[in-house]
């Protein structure tokens, strides 16, 4: 891959993952269910998006969609497009698929003991990584996975790629599961809540290993978590998830200065903050059940701005300032 | 808010010098026992009606302190004071009259439910093991405990996999406060809940608190809940409490490197005060091998000397008694 001059993260360049319209589906109970429903996303080089929402509002799902990572008997993609590097992975074969899993788009996971294998020593299960999508001698992949785990900020790379995946730390854990996720140097990384079981320290550091290797590939990364601190500190635009929904999209310093969504303002209340003393106010109600989706807003039963059209109609996600780049799924806030 | 500045010693719990640790390893051909510190000569004052949170890593103690508090493990040393009561000298009737009121709120609201009982089971259990009530008092007793965490009387005959998360929590609490104790040890309650439910048991916790003068411990990782919930607060660090004090002085001003460090690296929600992010790779040292002098010193900024060898004690900070913090050279505010 040719190394240009990293553009910062813009509008004007072709998006690197576009996602249109996106429906994700669920068997339950014998009837499909949509847990992901029309969401459009674009993810430019060299960005970071945060996608933010609470359990069951859909942020895994989209990720694990575009990588099609759900269990093909219970789970369907009932629509939409996912454009990437000009391939519609929606509708690729599986076997297409894998030249790009690991390869162009990488994925990390909240628990890297489930997702390493206890049984191998992390050097081979680095190369197999590379070898899987590259074609070179298992020496040179060896060497390439003690370069991976220095950039990763792991001590003495070369004695640790001896080592067992439970001679790790959680922290240290997590390093090897990015050092093989950006092994082939991916245009994208997936990473679904991946500092969530770190302890406040370790987080801080891992963060500060993915925002240098975002700052020194122009990686661009979708990056999921339910904490809206961690958001502040790595995102450059956010998406806000509600009930399968985007409920907004903002330039994060937009976001926390003037939240659009009454979700998002409701979920920043709601948040105790190290930093101020303040009363949480919690939100009232609960998420709706994925059987029980409303036909009007999804957050109108809990919405302090409620108007009647809320329960009546769909509201659409829908450009507010005109520069096309913010949005808000909101009757009342859209039509200020 | 009482700063428990002078907490009177025959109110609420005082802790002194408690130690507990466990040897671990051992056994088949010649491995080495090994002994993990896991509580280092801890002392702290929870006064009636006080929340005092107790901060710190995974592996730092906080939970095992907690549970030794509350003698569901046996410390191998050290005092535990309730109203003015030894504690660890009970045993008989006056163990179950301790156990009665002091009550611990889990973390994790799937497991610390029994799936095969119904909620009515699980409320009415500690009121027959402690003959807590005649027969006929039962039912009404259930009744309010579940009414005060805000469910209906009809989640009685229901069982847990039928609620919530947050739900589940509204349950373990009513579990704990239907026996009316006055001293309750939170471990990292809301951790397991999203934001919106964290912030409604936080705030069922505090009233709850008041309505009935309750003495909290809340152990908790998150220094934003403890500053949400607690009055005065410990930071834990392998084993030890480095520094301690009201909780907004202790966060917005501490004096243990360590302390600052936490409070550095818990996210804010605002993008302005990014934190300068630091790729570092200082992991958090063994407990089965902790480091000479202060545990702190090989990730500390401002180690000496005097840091590697001697281990420093909690000590009150002059002209400010109501805080303490255990280094050598700790931090100007």
């Amino acid at each position: 891959m040719t190394q240009e001059t990293i553009a910062p993260p813009g509008q004007g360049l072709a998006p690197v993952l576009d996602i249109h319209n996106l429906r994700t589906e669920l068997l339950i109970d014998g009837q499909w269910r949509a847990v992901v429903r029309n969401v459009s996303l674009t993810i430019h080089r060299n960005e970071t998006l945060a996608l933010v929402g609470e359990s069951g509002s859909g942020k895994s799902m989209t990720a694990l969609s575009v990588l099609k990572l759900l269990p093909t008997k219970i789970s369907r993609i009932g629509a939409g497009q996912i454009l990437f590097e000009g391939k519609d992975l929606a509708s690729l074969s599986e076997r297409d698929l894998r030249r790009i899993r690991g390869n162009r788009i990488a994925m990390i996971f909240q628990e890297p003991m489930t997702s390493l294998n206890p049984t191998m020593r992390v050097g081979e299960q680095i190369s197999e990584a590379i070898r899987a999508h590259k074609n070179v001698s298992r020496a040179d992949a060896r060497l390439q996975a003690e370069q991976l785990l220095q950039q990763v900020g792991i001590p003495s790379a070369r004695l640790r790629l001896e080592d067992y995946p439970h001679q790790f730390s959680g922290g240290m854990r997590q390093r090897v599961m990015i050092a093989m996720a950006i092994a082939c140097r991916p245009a994208l990384l997936l990473a679904d809540e991946p500092t969530t079981a770190l302890d406040v320290t370790i987080q801080a550091q891992v963060l500060a290993v993915l925002a240098k290797l975002k700052s020194t590939y122009g990686m661009s990364m979708v990056f999921i978590t339910h904490n809206l601190g961690v958001v502040a500190l790595i995102a450059d635009r956010v998406a806000v998830m509600y009930a399968g929904e985007i409920v907004e999209i903002a330039a994060v310093g937009d976001l926390y200065s003037e939240p659009m969504h009454p979700y998002t303002a409701a979920l920043l209340d709601a948040m105790p903050r190290v930093d101020r003393t303040e009363d949480v106010q919690p939100i009232p109600g609960s998420v709706p059940a994925l059987t029980d989706i409303p036909s009007g807003c999804a957050y109108a039963a809990r919405c302090p701005l409620k108007q009647p059209c809320c329960e009546k109609d769909h509201p659409e996600l829908l450009p507010i300032d005109g520069t096309n780049q913010r949005f808000v799924r909101c009757f009342v806030r859209s039509a200020k | 808010m009482n700063t428990g500045r002078n907490p009177p010693q025959d109110q609420g719990i005082v802790v002194e010098n408690l130690c507990k640790h466990y040897t671990i390893g051992g056994r088949w051909p010649a491995r080495a026992k090994q002994i993990v510190h896991a509580v280092l000569d801890v002392s702290l004052v929870v006064a009636k009606g006080e929340s005092v949170g107790l901060v710190g890593e995974s592996g730092c103690g906080k939970s095992t302190a907690a549970r030794a508090i509350l003698r569901l493990i046996e410390p191998d040393s050290g005092k535990i004071f309730h109203d003015g009561v030894d504690v660890c000298a009970l045993s008989g009737p006056g163990l179950r009259q301790y156990r009665r009121r002091a009550q611990l709120v889990f973390q994790d609201p799937y497991a610390s439910l029994n799936p095969k009982r119904t909620i009515r089971q699980t409320l009415e259990e500690p009121l027959r093991v402690h003959g807590m009530a005649k027969p006929d008092e039962i039912a009404e007793r259930v009744e309010r405990a579940l009414a005060e965490v805000g469910l209906p009387a009809s989640s009685l005959s229901r069982y847990p996999n039928e609620f919530s998360g947050g739900q589940r929590q509204r349950i373990g609490i009513a579990r704990a406060l239907v026996l009316e104790p006055d001293f309750v040890v939170a471990d990292e309650p809301v951790s397991a809940l999203d934001v919106s439910v964290q912030a409604q048991i936080l705030q069922l916790l505090k009233t709850l608190q008041q309505l009935r003068n309750l003495s909290f411990l809340f152990v908790s990782h998150d220094l934003g809940v403890v500053r949400n919930f607690c009055s005065r607060t410990n930071v834990m660090y392998l084993g030890r409490i480095v520094e301690t004090g009201p909780t907004e002085q202790v966060l917005d001003a501490p004096r243990h490197p360590y302390t600052r460090l936490l409070r550095n690296s818990s996210p804010i929600p605002d993008p302005a005060q990014r934190i300068h992010l630091v790729a570092s790779h200082q992991d958090l040292p063994s407990a089965t091998n902790p480091p000479t002098g202060c545990a702190f010193h090989p990730r500390c900024p401002h180690a000496k000397e005097r840091c590697r060898s001697e281990v420093p004690t909690l000590q009150a900070i002059p002209g400010d008694p109501s805080r303490a913090v255990a280094c050598h050279f700790p931090l100007h505010g």
